[in-house]
């Protein structure tokens, strides 16, 4: 007896599969810039990141007494691990890396019940989990020494950096967001820790030290506007992230220049860019409808900009995203498109009895 | 004109290319017809023929039941050969009652007297003709026509809307009726126009069907019926999507389009109207197109209702190659056959031979939540959240989020990037649901004949007493008498 085939029989060319590889393509130029920018030390995070998340999570589906290949062939858990790496110190020692990867696909992913069940990021709350365990590995920067400059470590020094920690000197730096943040500790204004600190045009270009794969500005922006134009994501939560940074920034460095930095310096600094157009654009984590996902985008925004702002971090991204995970649910229960016939209520739309012409 | 906007849908791939420019042909009379007696919503027709009787083409063969229901004709002249359970066109492969007419090659009309005006019939004749003639909604919705002709009617309906939106992939009959046939199609619609009392009467077309809509504006032109060329996008020929785009307007849930004063048919039921008004002529026969990539040589065929489905693809050539899939309808909503001796219906617009390729994987892996489909449901729900309660089985928490206003229209299930059969779980729930009320209603039924029989044997009882009482009344009243009768007479003696 055969299987009854439901209607439709025909199919949008479009897969899981498809899916994550689009992502991880438009991810392709930050990321080889973040190569280039940081050298030999990125590049094995980021292959120690992967690899550790195809194993851990191969190792989880044995335990389950799953189907490994499908579950690894889906690409979801090399994708998680590539955000991974691109919000982890370039430098940062492999373990780092492994114990983050391995975090992120057991832990956020896979003991929720794997593809589709978790409710936070897994990327994100792996950085979380790392950050508040590892303060130091986590913001220990680099200025750029891009491949093939003086300063950069050849292949078998960046071995020496991921893997035995050795230190190159005279290339450790503090991210922007971070000086700012110490020079405010020690009550020095805003224009004074800038200056000759902050150039927007390098931070534009990504020159800057930072995240491996957080500072290409322009290339990740290039990148979120293909997924948009593939339609794999939509503008609504990137959109009203950038808002949701840029509105208070602006509001706020209009009445206290000394005190608060402009949209600019938000803009291009941390993670914001890779938030808006690849964290918080997890169709898992955020809500389900463009204006759910607006709302959602918006309070990412807002959260980052207000532990940048006031909190006890100098970045707030990973922080927020999770915030609002949590917040995802009743966003959804509340945010509901309205039925046609029916009004926001649900109910139907009444029933007039249409007059006579005379 | 201005269109008005539209939410969700989709943009499959057209396929349309296979048959639209292959002009109608009229199928060569086969052997014998397998005319069912349901063929559209409501009561099936009662068979009015006995086996081994001779029938003329027109002549009906099975009365309407009920308010909701039907006349069916015998589409052929011949001889009747059987009337019983023939396979139908359903995925279950069950069989449904069926006339099987032997044809006699002659192929020979019913006389009938026909109008030489039809616009000086009154309104209710025309509406009368129509039921008359069998005419169902031959777009798929299979709907009775004259029943919402008299209903809006009485509703003051003031929007015509003719659909000729046709939006399913692969089939081009509608196409290809309007492009050959226009001026009988405005002819329809100026019959159903005049039967309604309708004042402003919309034809919309896909704006991918350009001869379709400038052999239509021709023949429209002059007369009170505006051509309208409407988006590309499945689902445009829902009836709803279509007055929304055209009127602005929503139909309530709970309610009809005649409701808010419009009116839809499609282009062959007014074509189809035409027919029965002007000439007397029932629905006999209808437009099919046969494609698929499977099928040798894709068309458009007119066809008499009751014709094999297996006898189309053997007219088109065959098969090139093994189909993957057969499908009755067009591949959004179609429904799978099993075999393709099936007879064609008033419902069928066209029969599919598909190959793996066009299907597509069915592999089903979880949800990503993406919510695609939530962007590609044309009606607002969310299929995903609604999916999930019913594979929790909970399926009232999936009537809670609006299962009932699915319309099925596969949209969801299309875009799928996790390719979950997302139609399947809605129907499925559905059929629960159905189940589930008529559970209700049966314990109901039980309900009321328990009470109805306790009710009984206390009337039965209190009719016992009364009764027991007055005849013990009666008796006393007779022993009473006869004393006295005895008294009297002692009294006399004395």
């Amino acid at each position: 007896m055969n299987a009854i085939a439901h209607s439709p029989h025909a199919h949008a060319p479009i897969s899981v599969n498809r899916v994550m590889a689009l992502v991880m393509l438009a991810l392709t130029p930050a990321t080889l810039f973040g190569f280039w920018l940081y050298g030999w030390p990125a590049i094995n995070v980021w292959v120690m990141s992967l690899l550790a998340a195809l194993l851990g999570e191969a190792l989880v589906l044995r335990l389950q007494q799953r189907a490994v290949r499908p579950v690894l062939m889906d690409g979801s858990g090399l994708l998680t691990a590539w955000l991974l790496a691109l919000s982890l110190p370039p430098w940062a020692p492999w373990w780092i890396a492994v114990l983050g990867s391995l975090f992120a696909v057991i832990i956020s992913k896979q003991l929720y019940g794997g593809l589709g069940q978790n409710p936070f990021n897994p990327a994100m709350a792996a950085r979380v989990m790392l950050l508040i365990s590892f303060p130091m590995e986590m913001t220990t920067w680099v200025a750029p020494a891009p491949l093939g400059s003086i300063h950069a470590p050849g292949w078998l020094e960046g071995l020496a950096v991921t893997f035995t920690g050795s230190q190159v000197d005279g290339m450790a730096s503090a991210s922007l967001l971070g000086h700012v943040k110490t020079e405010f500790t020690r009550g020095i204004g805003l224009e004074q820790a800038l200056s000759g600190y902050y150039a927007p045009l390098d931070a534009l270009l990504g020159s800057r030290a930072g995240s491996l794969g957080e500072t290409a500005a322009l290339f990740l922006l290039a990148g979120g506007l293909f997924l948009m134009f593939k339609r794999i994501i939509t503008w609504h939560a990137p959109v009203a992230m950038l808002i949701g940074v840029v509105v208070p920034a602006l509001i706020f460095s209009a009445v206290s220049p000394a005190h608060y930095a402009g949209p600019l310096y938000h803009l291009l600094s941390g993670g914001l860019m890779l938030g808006a157009f690849f964290i918080i654009t997890d169709p898992v984590t955020s809500p389900n409808t463009a204006t759910g996902q607006f709302i959602f985008g918006l309070g990412c925004g807002l959260l980052t900009w207000i532990i940048r702002t006031w909190g006890g971090y100098p970045e707030g991204v990973a922080f927020a995203v999770m915030l609002m995970n949590a917040a995802t649910p009743i966003i959804d229960h509340y945010v509901k498109p309205r039925i046609y016939g029916r009004n926001r209520k649900g109910v139907s739309m009444s029933i007039e009895p249409l007059k006579k012409e005379s | 004109m201005k269109l008005f906007k539209l939410r969700g849908g989709v943009h499959p791939e057209g396929w349309k290319g296979l048959a639209a420019e292959r002009a109608i042909r009229v199928l060569p009379l086969p052997e014998r017809l397998f005319v069912p007696l349901q063929q559209h919503v409501g009561a099936p027709a009662q068979p009015l023929i006995k086996v081994g009787e001779h029938v003329l083409k027109g002549q009906i063969i099975g009365a309407s039941q009920g308010f909701i229901s039907a006349p069916v004709h015998a589409s052929t002249s011949g001889r009747i050969v059987a009337i019983g359970d023939y396979t139908a066109a359903h995925p279950s492969g069950l069989a449904a009652p069926t006339v099987t007419i032997e044809s006699d090659g002659e192929d020979r009309w019913l006389e009938t007297d026909s109008p030489s005006d039809p616009f000086s019939l009154l309104p209710e004749e025309i509406a009368a003709a129509v039921g008359a003639a069998g005419i169902v909604g031959l777009g798929g919705a299979t709907f009775p026509s004259a029943v919402k002709l008299n209903l809006s009617r009485k509703n003051n309906v003031r929007t015509l809307i003719i659909n000729g939106g046709e939006c399913e992939p692969y089939i081009t009959c509608d196409d290809r009726l309007m492009r050959e046939r226009a001026s009988d199609i405005i002819e329809g619609v100026r019959l159903i126009r005049y039967a309604v009392g309708a004042v402003d009467v919309m034809v919309g077309i896909e704006e991918n069907k350009p001869a379709a809509l400038a052999s239509m504006r021709a023949a429209a032109a002059g007369t009170e019926v505006q051509v309208i060329a409407v988006p590309a996008m499945y689902p445009m020929g829902w009836d709803k999507q279509m007055i929304r785009a055209l009127t602005g307007r929503e139909v309530p849930a709970d309610g009809r389009s005649a409701d808010i004063g419009v009116l839809v048919h499609n282009v062959a039921t007014a074509y189809a109207v035409r027919d029965a008004v002007r000439f007397g002529r029932p629905l006999v026969s209808r437009l099919v197109t046969v494609s698929g990539g499977a099928v040798a040589e894709p068309g458009n065929l007119e066809v008499p209702i009751g014709t094999l489905v297996e006898t189309l693809f053997q007219y088109c050539g065959g098969f090139s190659e093994k189909p993957a899939r057969m499908v009755l309808g067009g591949p959004m909503m179609g429904i799978e056959l099993f075999t393709a001796a099936v007879p064609v219906v008033k419902g069928t617009s066209g029969v599919l031979a598909l190959t793996a390729r066009e299907i597509g994987s069915t592999q089903a892996s979880p949800c990503i939540r993406c919510s695609s489909c939530v962007r590609a449901c044309p009606v607002g729900l969310l299929p995903l959240e609604m999916a999930a309660h019913i594979r929790a089985g909970d399926s009232n928490a999936a009537v809670s989020r609006g299962l009932k206003d699915c319309i099925a229209c596969g949209c969801c299930s299309f875009v799928c990037p996790s390719h979950i059969p997302l139609v399947h779980y809605f129907n499925f729930a559905k059929g629960e649901l159905m189940e589930q009320e008529r559970g209700k209603l049966k314990q109901e039924a039980t309900r009321k004949l328990a009470d109805e029989r306790i009710a009984r044997t206390q009337r039965i009882e209190r009719e016992r007493q009364e009764a027991a009482e007055k005849r013990k009344a009666a008796r006393e009243a007779r022993e009473f008498a006869a004393k006295q009768a005895a008294l009297q007479t002692t009294t006399e003696v004395a």
